[in-house]
């Protein structure tokens, strides 16, 4: 690793906790060779508006995503309907045909609330640390959390109408989500009881889709009032602290999306679609600190950016795998 | 700023004019855009610390415990170390557990019986919700640093009816969930000196019971097994542990002689005579989390 990738690696791991990610970075010869060349690169500039208009803008990691989301979910639902008894319990804990499978965040909660952990909690949780520690941390998020599909239509809601100039984006100060956590693991510690759990509307819409709606599903629907009429993806950006902590388990996994460079054509629809923008600095122009970047832990492997780049230039990547092959 | 610029974010726009070397002066307009955002953070965090602490009221003004299923520990405990999981709900055989709801606050997704609906008749025999539970909210062995609410440790293992003639015949329960008490005496059929004719709760109930005469392993719907008994004991024909209630004679506060219900120590309060008295409302209730007293 350059000594740049190296500091941004760092950085990126302090944006996750809120910091607005640097823009100094030491960038690698290679990397200043293809920035050089773009500037000011009539041919180039030619190419990319030609592209762009041609490019047909593809589903596919978000059909992908979406039909794995359903499933998983549906999973829970069907195993208990006909008591098949394959994926019991919700997404706070469950058994897989026998297996105890522990949300961390949960656990988290319990332990610290409880002060005395079992051995089948423990059993648990590191089942669930190592499936998305392989799997690439808030890879939890996009890809199994129910209310990330909600809020996922609730934004398209809230576009619509930021395009027809009825609503703006407001946005909060990210920092925010690292203040929730530390403050619901203290009210934990300290109270005894588990605050979050009672309002985290994944374990709240996890028990409504499997043991029926309840009064409950109104937090959620009041989240997603605020997420449409005034800040995007108000709680999946700037609240919850699920996602901080699968974030965490990301940093050291292997899957992530690869950003290359060379064919960039740096339109930044790519951040647009983005949940999570600040990882996506790296694509600015000027920016990238070496020829191929990979993007930060926060990242949620949505797969949105991949299927919005017009030129390739963001892909889902295992690390190493290729060295490997 | 542009819109274009506010999606894409700050980054950009520090790209397009160069930086002056230290900070630059803040616009007015981004002054203000600065003091907005540290608004809407502050009512972000009002709204969801709001939302959060308020579950806490529910348990403060509570009227009544819950009674929760067997094995659990005591309310405060119970309420922090249950993950909301919903597997003991599962795996219960005549669904008697249920998860709380919103008004319950912080107990949201917590599971409970209302025993008047369906109580807990361990048609299981392994007590499975406490099998079933990941982190040790409902447990066999409570571990040791937590203090035993008065009069909750059990003298002996409680005896499963069911499994009288096993080699292992106990429900390995240490402490009871709550006790039986006969809260309206006035209107036990027993004490009247009244029979019992016909479906326990009427034709509509859907509660079920495991009655060892007709089958050990399915438990069916009180309404398809009616009564018909001189002197109602409904309480004791239902009573699934053994020795824990009984009809005695008792002496009147005038000194008649009179036929009553009368729970022993062994009652564990899984609720079971709640369900199946006769009288609306029932005469025979469980106190949750109460303890044995003689």
């Amino acid at each position: 690793m350059s000594s740049g990738l190296k500091q941004r690696f760092a950085d990126q791991i302090k944006a996750m906790f809120g910091t607005e990610p640097r823009k100094d970075f030491e960038i690698a010869p290679a990397a200043k060779e293809i920035h050089f060349f773009k500037k000011n690169n009539r041919d180039f500039i030619a190419e990319k508006l030609h592209a762009r208009a041609h490019a047909e803008h593809k589903n596919t990691w978000r059909n992908r995503r979406w039909a794995v989301l359903i499933l998983a979910n549906l999973l829970f639902v069907v195993s208990f309907y006909f008591d098949i008894q394959m994926l019991e319990g919700a997404l706070t804990a469950s058994r897989f045909v026998g297996f105890h499978l522990i949300d961390l965040n949960s656990a988290l909660q319990v332990m610290l609330a409880h002060k005395h952990i079992i051995t089948n909690l423990l059993i648990g949780t590191g089942t669930v640390l190592v499936l998305w520690v392989i799997f690439g941390g808030r890879t939890f998020c996009s890809w199994v959390c129910p209310y990330h599909l909600l809020a996922e239509w609730a934004e398209k809601i809230h576009l619509f109408l930021a395009k027809k100039k009825l609503v703006t984006d407001q946005p909060i100060d990210r920092r925010l989500r690292t203040v929730f956590w530390i403050v619901f693991a203290v009210l934990a510690l300290v109270t005894g009881y588990t605050v979050f759990e009672a309002i985290s509307p994944t374990g709240i819409l996890s028990r409504a889709l499997i043991y029926g709606p309840g009064l409950a599903l109104l937090w959620v629907l009041a989240l997603l009032i605020f997420e449409v009429f005034f800040v995007r993806r108000a709680w999946c950006r700037y609240a919850c602290p699920i996602g901080l902590t699968y974030g965490v388990v990301g940093i050291i996994s292997p899957l992530r999306i690869k950003y290359t460079l060379e064919g960039c054509f740096h339109e930044g629809d790519c951040r647009k679609v983005c949940l999570v923008p600040h990882v996506l600095d790296t694509v600015i122009k000027g920016r990238a600190v070496d020829t191929e970047v990979a993007i930060g832990p926060d990242c949620t492997r949505c797969g949105l950016c991949v299927d919005t780049c017009p030129t390739g230039s963001l892909k889902f990547d295992v690390k190493g795998l290729s060295k490997l092959m | 700023m542009s819109d274009e610029e506010v999606k894409v974010g700050a980054g950009e726009t520090a790209q397009a004019t160069p930086k002056p070397a230290g900070k630059p002066p803040l616009s007015k307009e981004r002054k203000q855009q600065a003091r907005r955002r540290v608004l809407r953070t502050i009512l972000l965090t009002g709204g969801v610390l709001g939302a959060a602490v308020s579950g806490w009221l529910p348990l403060a003004y509570a009227q009544k415990k819950r009674l929760r299923p067997p094995g659990a520990l005591d309310e405060k405990d119970f309420l922090s170390s249950c993950i909301k999981c919903g597997q003991c709900v599962q795996v219960c055989p005549v669904q008697a557990i249920k998860l709380a709801d919103l008004v319950d606050g912080f107990g949201v997704g917590t599971p409970f019986i209302d025993a008047r609906a369906q109580a807990c008749d361990f048609s299981c025999d392994a007590v499975q919700c406490i099998l079933a539970c990941p982190t040790g909210s409902l447990t066999y062995h409570k571990p040791d640093f937590l203090a035993v609410r008065p009069g909750a440790k059990m003298a002996s293992k409680p005896v499963l009816l069911a499994k009288e003639n096993d080699p292992e015949p106990t429900l390995n329960l240490a402490e009871r969930i709550g006790v039986a008490r006969l809260t309206r005496p006035e209107s036990c059929l027993a004490i009247q000196g009244k029979g019992f004719k016909g479906q326990a709760r009427g034709a509509a109930f859907g509660g079920e019971l495991r009655y060892m005469k007709v089958d050990r392993w399915k438990p069916i719907k009180v309404a398809d097994h009616p009564y018909d008994t001189e002197l109602c004991d409904l309480c004791v024909q239902a009573c699934p542990i053994k020795g824990a209630i009984s009809i005695e004679t008792v002496f009147a506060p005038d000194g008649s002689q009179r036929k009553s219900p009368v729970v022993h120590e062994s009652c564990v309060g899984c609720g079971v005579c709640e369900m199946i008295c006769p009288t609306e409302p029932a005469s025979i209730e469980i106190i949750p989390g109460e303890g044995w007293r003689a």
